[in-house]
């Protein structure tokens, strides 16, 4: 495959003006992931700031109650700052410094990302500013308070939906006026290349310690792993190290809000086309004009009209299967782990519970299923309870 | 020799732009031949996009009032069909490069060639990535112009060494929108492409009063102005004929005073 492509997929689609930055980002990247110092660094805070490995944790309650294969949870929950962002952010911001950038700016959907790159910002001594859609401003204002408490400067973006992929389209206007002293830190395995390849390798962390613990409690890989899928970090990161195990089903669980037989739905695979945008060429919710569509999910991190261009090549070619999960399924599911499991998790990462409640109850008690869990659900429990009618005050 | 070349042979050239169906598609075509008869050289028409990721908030809020009132790429083919039975001035479209895409590469530039463009600018589509539709393009006898950055350095000779059409120079890091103060060293840079082309070079984004416009026409073969004539047919909505034909015949005048 040629460089930077995923079958037909990815690519580098973007203004002149960046093709040298990200030429540069590149090079940097070939050189420090080789680079001893650059790794100790890393690995040192992963293990001591992250909190890795994390948990492989056997639900052993839903497994009986569901009454099929073994379920593990994957719990990047339980990362510092609550989800598995923290894993590429931690990357990113320290190639940035090693890189001598003094400025970090991302996007963020639901938060996470952002606050997750403004803790490495703080962590790391570096200037940060975070774009975020108006609409998702509102809808997980604790989380901008956060990004502002780590020292982030937030610009609530007005463009477009107000979502995602306007913050998206805000970070890249602003990293083309500014790139000398700034990293645009991409929170998922989409843009341009190297991002796709630079997130999946800071996530493949998930996969690589989820087959070393898989095979130490259970002494066989697992029957198949699973994720949500919006842009798809996560995913990637649960899937990466099992591509080449063929025997391993990989299940990725995108949006699709109201029902993927509305319009109000985010589930790229099931209802987009082929596209080319944010730098990359993938599978995408668009018009018959190639405008890009409005989409919809009540998680704001799976609002997104596109997919990382490696997810189009598993589906392509079969190796990964993409199911939509509404968002009924992933409330109803959001409750069932907590009262089963004691967990409240992410609603992104409930969209993944939703559907191994589905596939575990058809299995064998033989089969081992590892779902990941991507995030804490702390900051989805406003919106949830008002989902539910609850009138809740913060 | 390339049409879009004429736009270079009396001197400077002053390249307008708009995006098209702003206010809708019968004004376009109007606004075109105004900017024409007010002594534009070159009209630039922006085909909208649900996601202008060059652009700045002027151009954007363009891209989306022509969308709401239901601007397609067919129609915009059929509004150049109309343009073209009255003017024979260089067309080239601006937009990005889904839009193109999804209607098929082969489809759209073959509609290009029959109704009458003769080059499109694509800003996120870079050097690397042009190899998938440029023979197409060339087939159907449209340029595919080239973008040069502030950025650029190493890549300046290169891009210039290929570039047909015109080659449109990016005056400043960003997006596009009016700007008091362009700091690049344009000179350097047009020296480069000098060296590297004969395709004639245009300056654009940022370029907005008479000043700006004698003082690049001066550096280079032609200069570009959208956000401003963007800006008036905003504020002026379908009555902008008259201040877009005082404005353009402004900048021209300043641009072939050098």
């Amino acid at each position: 495959m040629a460089k930077g492509r995923y079958g037909i997929h990815g690519g580098q689609y973007i203004p002149e003006t960046l093709m040298n930055e990200i030429i540069h980002l590149e090079e940097a990247y070939e050189h420090y992931k080789k680079d001893p110092e650059f790794n100790a660094h890393l690995n040192k805070l992963l293990a001591e700031y992250a909190g890795r490995p994390s948990l492989l944790y056997y639900a052993e309650k839903m497994t009986k109650d569901l009454g099929g294969a073994k379920i593990y949870f994957k719990r990047e929950d339980l990362n510092h700052t609550g989800s598995h962002k923290i894993n590429n952010v931690l990357g990113q911001v320290l190639l940035a410094k090693y890189m001598g950038k003094t400025r970090v700016i991302a996007e963020t959907g639901a938060g996470q990302h952002g606050v997750a790159t403004a803790t490495a910002a703080a962590l790391l001594d570096m200037e940060c500013e975070i774009f975020m859609g108006k609409e998702d401003t509102i809808r997980q204002a604790l989380n901008v308070y956060r990004m502002e408490l780590l020292g982030a400067k937030v610009h609530p973006v007005t463009s477009g939906t107000m979502t995602l992929k306007d913050a998206v389209n805000e970070a890249m206007r602003e990293w083309t006026s500014r790139v000398n002293d700034t990293l645009y830190v991409l929170g998922s395995v989409m843009g341009p290349h190297p991002f796709p390849m630079i997130v999946r390798d800071f996530q493949s962390v998930i996969s690589k310690e989820a087959k070393a613990q898989i095979l130490e409690k259970e002494g066989k890989l697992p029957t198949a792993v699973m994720a949500c899928v919006g842009g798809g970090s996560n995913s990637m990161g649960m899937f990466y190290e099992f591509i080449n195990d063929p025997e391993v089903q990989l299940i990725g669980c995108e949006a699709a809000g109201h029902g993927i037989h509305t319009d109000k739905h985010a589930a790229t695979i099931a209802k987009g086309t082929l596209g080319v945008f944010h730098g990359m060429k993938s599978y995408f919710c668009q018009d018959e004009y190639g405008q890009i569509a409005p989409v919809y999910s009540i998680s704001a991190g799976l609002d997104y009209p596109g997919i990382g261009p490696e997810h189009a090549y598993l589906h392509d070619t079969g190796r990964a299967q993409y199911v939509p999960v509404t968002d009924a399924e992933a409330v109803d599911a959001f409750e069932y782990i907590a009262r089963t499991e004691g967990i409240i998790c992410a609603i992104e990462s409930a969209h993944a519970v939703a559907h191994l409640r589905k596939i575990a109850p058809t299995m064998s008690k033989d089969d081992i299923i590892i779902c990941c869990l991507s995030g804490r659900g702390d900051k989805d429990v406003a919106a949830i309870a008002r989902y539910k009618g609850v009138d809740l005050h913060e | 020799m390339s049409k879009i070349q004429n736009a270079f042979q009396n001197g400077k050239a002053f390249i307008g732009f708009l995006t098209a169906g702003d206010p809708n598609l019968q004004k376009t075509e109007e606004y075109i031949l105004a900017m024409e008869e007010a002594g534009a050289d070159l009209i630039e028409i922006g085909i909208p996009f649900s996601d202008p990721i060059a652009e700045g908030q002027v151009i954007q809020d363009a891209n989306i009032r022509s969308l709401s009132v239901g601007t397609t790429t067919d129609k915009v083919f059929d509004m150049v069909v109309s343009v073209r039975k009255k003017t024979q001035i260089p067309l080239v479209f601006l937009t990005y490069l889904n839009p193109v895409f999804k209607y098929g590469y082969e489809q759209f530039f073959e509609k290009c060639r029959e109704v009458g463009i003769d080059g499109i600018i694509i800003p996120d589509m870079p050097y690397e990535e042009k190899g998938e539709l440029l023979p197409i393009a060339k087939a159907n006898d449209v340029d595919v112009i080239s973008m040069i950055a502030p950025t650029s350095e190493d890549r300046i000779r290169r891009i210039a060494g290929e570039a047909t059409g015109f080659i449109y120079v990016v005056s400043s890091m960003g997006v596009t929108g009016m700007r008091s103060e362009i700091k690049t060293d344009l000179e350097g840079i047009l020296e480069t492409i000098r060296e590297a082309s004969a395709t004639p070079a245009a300056i654009g984004f940022g370029i907005n009063t008479p000043e700006q416009a004698a003082k690049y026409g001066a550096m280079a073969d032609g200069v570009i102005v959208g956000s401003a004539i963007v800006k008036l047919i905003e504020k002026y909505g379908e009555n902008a004929k008259e201040p877009l034909m005082q404005y353009v015949k402004s900048m021209k005048n300043a641009v072939i005073s050098q």
